[in-house]
């Protein structure tokens, strides 16, 4: 099974410590940050995402983090070629995917997610037949009129351009964009 | 209404959309959540509205504020009318943010049934493959129930995209709703065979996962699998098969030799280094479970070292960590293997991966020789000295001590040397194993008597030390080492070169500074070393009739007659200060001491010789035994053990039969005859009897080095010749030694063996042929090195089970066979029809199987139709079937008379048992304080200190946990175990996840994964205590370990394998350990200033104050210092030293507590727990 996916970035810095979902995030993100590029991307995990069963499987991407935490049903090698899958996937579905598009697409990224696995597990891994199956249902989207109607968004266009702030919106800064919550953590 | 719309999508302009959300978010780092609650106004707004895209955006926005950490429950039901909206981009948005903020609490999911229930017969596949997504995420045991049926019905959909996820959802179902497998399973079962690789890839998977779960009932599906896994390409399909099989060969050996063959074809044909991991991994999980008998598993063996060998040579770390992970398998069942490649986990040593690392030192304990030892150690402490984290300094600490001390040494050449390893050790920085290395010092002083000399003199340099040591090491539990220092100086005192300074050492004022436990062992063995230096100087003066008869004569002629009495001035100067001691031990040993130096004084005053007099006080030697010595003991011929002498009285006594290991840390006092008053007369009287005794004992052992052959040989006692290895070990090395100095030693030292072996392989021909082909290189296998000296090995069981766990308390030895049943009950015709058609199964699998091996056995493993471990209606029918006749049931004749006399055995034990359990019972609860001791009339309400933990059909579990100052940081948890059920629940073992604070103490050489074995079995009906240790690492906080506790339960009918689940508590409270603290010493502590305060009020409690005092004392673990009137002060301690001070004042119907303590941290923890007790009142 898989348990948890996150996604964060270099900086990963949790923005309110509500919920165990944060505190969840907020702890990969130390196990996971202090580690090199050059060792191993396989963890036994913290104690609050609970017991020697688990493990952390991740991956880094120039400022992201792929992290996965799965059971011992689960090969590792397989995730951590799971996890290319998914990333290559985002790429073909946003065309040269950078940290900005999955901050402003997160509804997206779920729906590839989707795709990929399913209630904890996997539910395809063929790379094609996912971005397939995107396409369709952007296409059933776009023949929907999309989620906010053409005048809505002109008029959006137009307000940014008045802003003086436009520049910052370059500033990756301290983002973080987590997928969590797959299924309910232990 | 057209005016209405046009309104809406003005409106609409002005709202925001996701992105302009993060945008803005964005934009406003400083307020962020002031903007953010701006926002969630708008929103709310938003979803007041009547245009279903207006809120399928909000719920948009939502589901990213959900993300950051905000709650939307309050949404839920706008996400419903989202999910419901016809719209597929609306409905994806729904059903999104469903799956994110829904879970089992959420009231609204009832209403979401019969909307799912349209969506999954939409004609859209996208519709229903949302709708399916989506479920997968907060399915209920409601909605599993109601929607089943429809999601069984796709299971066979047009559509492949449709079918993967019915499959794959399948999954939750049945966690949530077990009833629905049976019907689904067939279904399930033909997915495997779906044309579609992704429908049937879903279906391997849902299998596997529920296999895992519950592997014995999906054997029948190995020959299937197994046809799938030599004709599949998909190699994600092939490793989750491959990782099934390794789960399924334990239950099923015959599985694993069909299985070899295959797997080995696709080790060598496979590309994909995931795969071939997975393979290598379920050969040696095969090669395990096999074990033993197949003839060519060597080559298997070697193929997968093999394969593994190239992984950890690989450049990518992943691989060699993995690879290395996969090698400590292998070690455990073939270390002759691994051990060839020990130059490569040596070389990941120096790795810069601290995982790696670890993993390497996991193999290391295999990869040690006689040879090659010293080398490693040196290596380990160099890594030591550049370790930064403490945690891997006391990995590595641990490591070197359990490769130097597995198999009873067996690697140790030279016990100099070691011995200095472990001073060295003593000198690390905040280390938690003390304990450990002072176990070390005991067993090596005490069992290799040659080293004797050696050890007291470095454990004098280290007493000289001691002020290094302890200061600011209170914390770390280093100053252990001390326990053992004063022990082995006292003890063979007669090596120590100068007592008199060592003597000092221990009586310096800063001594009071170090635990109770480490000042009663100074206090005991500064009389040793008075009585040392009086016999010396007897045996110096002139009156030889005096002196005694084993007297070493060449005692320093330096000691100057006056010696003795300075020696006795010291420690009559010096005592008292024991005799003020707060730990009650240290009080008694030091006023005992006191009073015999005084009148050994005053003896001595009078010219009378009190030395042997005194030396008789310790006279004695100390001989290890093992657990199991007793077996070796051959039972003379024609002696039944099992016949009675006499009829057993009724209520004769459960004894504790099992031998107590003899140097746990606490105890070596104990095990010391003492005699007292005896003249030398009488002594040497005794002596002799003794002796006399001894050699006419069978049961008593001395220590000889193989012991095995000799019982063997020799019944009697006198044939045993007791090796004493004489070697010239230099008595006295200057200052604290440096270990390396043995490395070049050694080699010296092998060198002479060398040539010595050399000249003599010359002279004997014969051996020159094996000889020469190991060239001029010299040999250099293990058994070439003779060990400079020897251990003392008692018997050969000795490294099997050397538990650091307590005996429990009433012990029973090993449960033998399963009690016949009682019940009668007659057997029902539908459970033989269901037996039947398991038969049938079970015969076709065994068909499968035996194709290829020959026959065995054959052993009906039992194969019903698959079936969740939770599911209750439809379990297997209990084992009922009347037995008749033991006898007849028996099938194989010649075990009858064994299984009688076991039964015999069981009968007796049960019935103590229920004694014991009875004993238990009337005892009541412990009381936990005896401050309480002012009589009033009023009866205690009953308290009991056992929690509930955990409970199933077969056993319930409760528990206490106590601390003690004695363990440094350590708990024990006493674990009562009672056994519900009618079957025999054997093999129990308790494994913990330990955390970063808290970890369960485990035999040496047990990995941190590894659990802990339950030492006795639980007949039925019943229960027993276990004990086990926990180290804490801060007592500051409560805390949950989560544990398992995994048993076989066995009955007439077979037995299954069991587990249970559980989370032990560690409050506070229970680090505390009741304290006795004087009035004045209670008031010096609240003055000093270092306690911080606070204060906790509880109203409406109507107990009496002193039962609320007793509840607190009982809880809590505090003792009362003072009380007066309806106000008291309580005083208590952590294991670690923390002082705790309440001051209790009960008003009308309120009793308010004012805690002091040293820790903020601490007091925060213990209020709230005050608290809930009070409560409770």
């Amino acid at each position: 099974m898989i348990l948890a996916i996150l996604v964060f970035n270099n900086h990963g810095k949790p923005r309110l410590p509500e919920e165990i979902q944060q505190q969840i995030v907020r702890e990969t993100f130390h196990l996971v940050l202090k580690r090199d590029d050059n060792i191993c991307n396989f963890l036994e995990s913290g104690s609050l995402i609970g017991g020697s069963d688990y493990k952390l499987i991740y991956r880094h991407y120039a400022t992201l983090y792929f992290v996965f935490c799965v059971d011992s049903s689960e090969s590792e090698l397989g995730i951590l070629d799971l996890i290319q899958v998914f990333v290559e996937t985002l790429d073909k579905c946003f065309e040269n995917v950078c940290e900005l598009d999955l901050i402003f697409h997160m509804d997206k990224v779920h729906f590839i997610l989707q795709e990929v696995v399913m209630g904890g597990m996997v539910l395809e891994t063929n790379m094609n037949e996912i971005v397939a199956q995107m396409e369709a249902q952007n296409r059933l989207e776009k023949s929907e009129g999309g989620l906010s109607a053409a005048p809505a968004r002109a008029v959006s266009a137009v307000k940014n351009i008045n802003l003086p702030e436009i520049p910052r919106n370059i500033n990756i800064g301290d983002l973080n964009i987590k997928v969590p919550n797959l299924s309910q953590f232990v | 209404m057209a005016l209405k719309m046009v309104k809406g999508s003005i409106d609409r302009m002005f709202d925001k959309n996701l992105q302009d959300l993060v945008r803005g978010i964005r934009n406003h780092k400083e307020d962020e959540a002031k903007y953010i609650s701006q926002c969630i106004d708008e929103i709310k707004q938003e979803l007041r509205q009547d245009s279903l895209a207006v809120k399928a955006n909000a719920v948009c926005k939502l589901t990213y504020l959900q993300m950051l950490g905000y709650d939307i429950s309050w949404a839920a039901f706008n996400i419903i009318e989202v999910m419901s909206a016809s719209k597929f981009t609306f409905k994806r948005v729904g059903y999104l943010a469903a799956s994110q903020c829904f879970h089992e609490g959420t009231d609204v999911i009832m209403l979401t049934t019969n909307q799912i229930r349209k969506d999954l017969s939409s004609p859209s596949q996208y519709d229903t493959g949302v709708a399916l997504t989506g479920l997968s995420c907060f399915v209920t045991p409601d909605l599993a129930r109601d929607l089943a049926n429809d999601i069984m019905t796709l299971m066979s959909h047009t559509k492949p995209y449709i079918r993967k996820k019915a499959v794959l959802i399948m999954y939750k179902v049945f966690l949530k709703y077990p009833e629905s497998l049976r019907p689904a399973f067939p279904r399930l079962k033909e997915k495997l065979e779906d044309p579609d690789p992704g429908v049937q890839s879903a279906a391997v998977n849902v299998i596997c996962e529920l296999a895992r779960r519950n592997p014995k009932n999906y054997l029948s599906l190995a020959p299937l699998f197994f046809k799938l896994m030599t004709s599949s390409t998909n190699n994600w399909v092939l490793i989750k098969i491959i990782k099934l099989f390794g789960a399924l060969t334990p239950l099923e050996p015959r599985l694993g030799k069909k299985l070899i063959e295959p797997l080995t074809n696709l080790i060598h044909s496979t590309s994909a280094m995931s795969l071939l991991y997975e393979c290598v991994n379920t050969v040696i999980a095969v090669l395990i479970s096999l074990s033993s008998g197949m003839p060519n598993h060597s080559a298997s063996i070697q193929l997968c070292v093999q394969k593994l060998r190239i992984l950890i040579e690989d450049s990518d770390q992943n691989l060699k960590y993995l690879g290395l992970l996969a090698m400590s398998k292998i070690l455990r069942t073939h270390p002759k293997s691994v051990q060839a490649h020990k130059d490569l986990v040596l070389q990941c040593l120096d790795d810069k991966d601290e995982s790696i690392r670890l993993r390497a030192l996991d193999l290391l304990y295999g990869m040690v020789s006689k040879k090659n030892l010293m080398e490693i150690v040196k290596q380990l402490l160099q890594h030591v000295d550049k370790a930064e984290g403490t945690a891997y300094r006391d990995e590595l600490l641990t490591k070197i001590i359990a490769i130097c001390s597995q198999g009873n040494y067996q690697h140790v050449t030279n016990f100099q040397w070691y011995i200095s390893i472990l001073v060295e050790l003593t000198r690390l920085e905040g280390t938690r194993h003390g304990h450990l290395i002072a176990a070390q010092m005991l067993d090596v002083a005490i069992r290799v008597k040659a080293i004797r000399a050696f050890a007291v003199a470095q454990m004098a340099a280290l007493l000289d030390s001691a002020p290094l040591l302890a200061s600011g090491a209170r914390r770390n539990g280093i100053c252990e080492v001390l326990y053992a220092a004063a022990w082995i100086c006292g003890e063979f005192s007669e090596h120590l070169q100068e007592p008199q300074q060592t003597l000092a050492a221990m009586l310096r004022p800063r001594v009071s500074a170090l635990p109770g436990h480490i000042q009663a062992v100074y206090v005991q063995n500064a009389l040793k070393l008075y009585t040392a230096v009086l016999q010396r100087q007897e045996q110096a003066a002139p009156d030889p009739q005096d002196a005694p008869p084993d007297a070493d004569a060449d005692a320093d002629a330096a000691d100057a007659p006056g010696a003795a009495q300075e020696a006795a001035q010291l420690l009559l100067e010096r005592l008292p200060q024991f005799v003020q001691s707060a730990d009650l031990e240290v009080q008694e040993r030091a006023s005992c001491v006191l009073q015999l130096v005084r009148q050994a004084q005053k003896l001595q005053a009078r010219g009378v010789p009190v030395a042997a007099e005194l030396s008789a006080l310790f006279a004695g030697e100390l001989n290890p035994v093992a657990p199991k010595a007793q077996k070796k003991v051959p039972v003379p011929e024609g002696l039944d053990l099992d016949a009675w002498i006499n009829e057993p009285p009724s209520d004769s006594e459960a004894e504790d039969e099992r031998p107590r290991a003899m140097f746990q840390e606490d105890e070596p006092r104990h095990a010391r005859p003492k005699a007292q008053e005896a003249d030398d007369e009488e002594l040497a009287r005794r002596r002799e009897a003794r002796r006399q005794e001894q050699a006419n004992n069978p049961f008593y052992i001395k220590s000889c080095p193989s012991p095995q052959k000799l019982y063997q040989d020799a019944p009697g006692v006198d044939h045993i010749p007791v090796v004493c290895i004489d070697l010239s070990v230099p008595l006295r090395v200057p200052g604290l030694p440096a270990s390396e100095q043995y490395v070049k030693l050694e080699e010296e030292r092998r060198h002479r063996q060398r040539a010595e072996k050399g000249g003599r392989k010359h002279r004997k021909k014969d051996k020159a042929g094996r000889g020469g082909r190991r060239g001029g290189s010299l040999p250099d296998s293990d058994e070439d090195i003779a060990p400079a000296q020897r251990v003392d090995i008692v018997t050969e069981e000795m490294p099997e089970r050397h538990r650091p766990v307590a005996p429990p308390k009433s012990p029973k030895k090993e449960a033998a066979a399963p009690k016949e049943r009682k019940s009668k009950k007659p057997k029902k015709e539908k459970g033989r029809g269901r037996d039947r058609d398991r038969d049938r199964k079970a015969q076709a699998l065994d068909l499968w199987l035996c194709s290829t091996p020959p026959a065995e056995p054959a052993e009906s493993t039992a194969l019903g139709t698959p079936s969740l471990d939770t599911e209750v209606p439809t379990a297997p029918q209990q084992p009922s079937e009347p037995c008749p006749d033991e006898g007849d049931r028996e099938p194989e004749a010649h075990k009858k008379p064994h299984k009688r006399k076991k039964q015999r055995q069981e009968k007796e034990r049960s019935g103590r048992d229920k004694k014991s359990r009875k004993k238990r019972a009337e005892d009541g609860p412990p009381l936990g304080t005896g401050a309480l001791e002012e009589a009033e009339e009023e009866p205690l309400p009953p308290m009991s200190s056992y929690a509930l933990l955990a409970e199933n059909d077969f056993v319930r579990m409760t528990y206490e946990v106590r601390g003690s100052l004695q363990g440094g940081s350590q708990v024990t948890v006493s674990l009562v175990l009672e056994n519900l059920s009618s079957h025999v629940l054997k093999s129990l073992e308790l494994g913990v996840l330990d955390s970063l604070n808290a970890r369960l103490a485990r035999p040496p050489g047990a990995s941190a994964h590894d659990g802990v074995p339950v030492p006795f079995q639980l007949p039925p009906g019943v229960s027993n205590e276990a004990q086990f240790v926990f180290s804490i690492q801060s007592v500051l906080t409560a805390q949950k370990l989560k544990g398992t506790l995994s048993f076989i339960a066995k009955n007439d009918e077979g037995s299954t394998h069991e587990k249970l689940d559980f989370k032990l508590a560690f409050t506070c409270s229970s680090y505390l350990v009741t304290t006795p603290c004087y009035s004045d010493a209670f008031a010096k502590l609240l003055e000093s200033g270092d306690l911080t305060g606070s204060c906790v009020k509880v109203d409406g409690i109507t107990m009496t104050f002193r039962n609320v005092l007793a509840k607190i004392c009982f809880h809590h673990r505090f003792s009362v210092v003072e009380r007066v009137g309806s106000c008291a002060s309580m005083y208590s301690r952590s294991i670690q030293g923390h002082h705790v001070c309440l001051l209790v004042k009960q008003a009308e119907q309120s009793v308010s507590v004012d805690v002091k303590c040293a820790d903020a941290t601490l007091l925060g923890s213990l209020l709230d727990e005050l608290r809930a007790t009070l409560s409770a009142c």
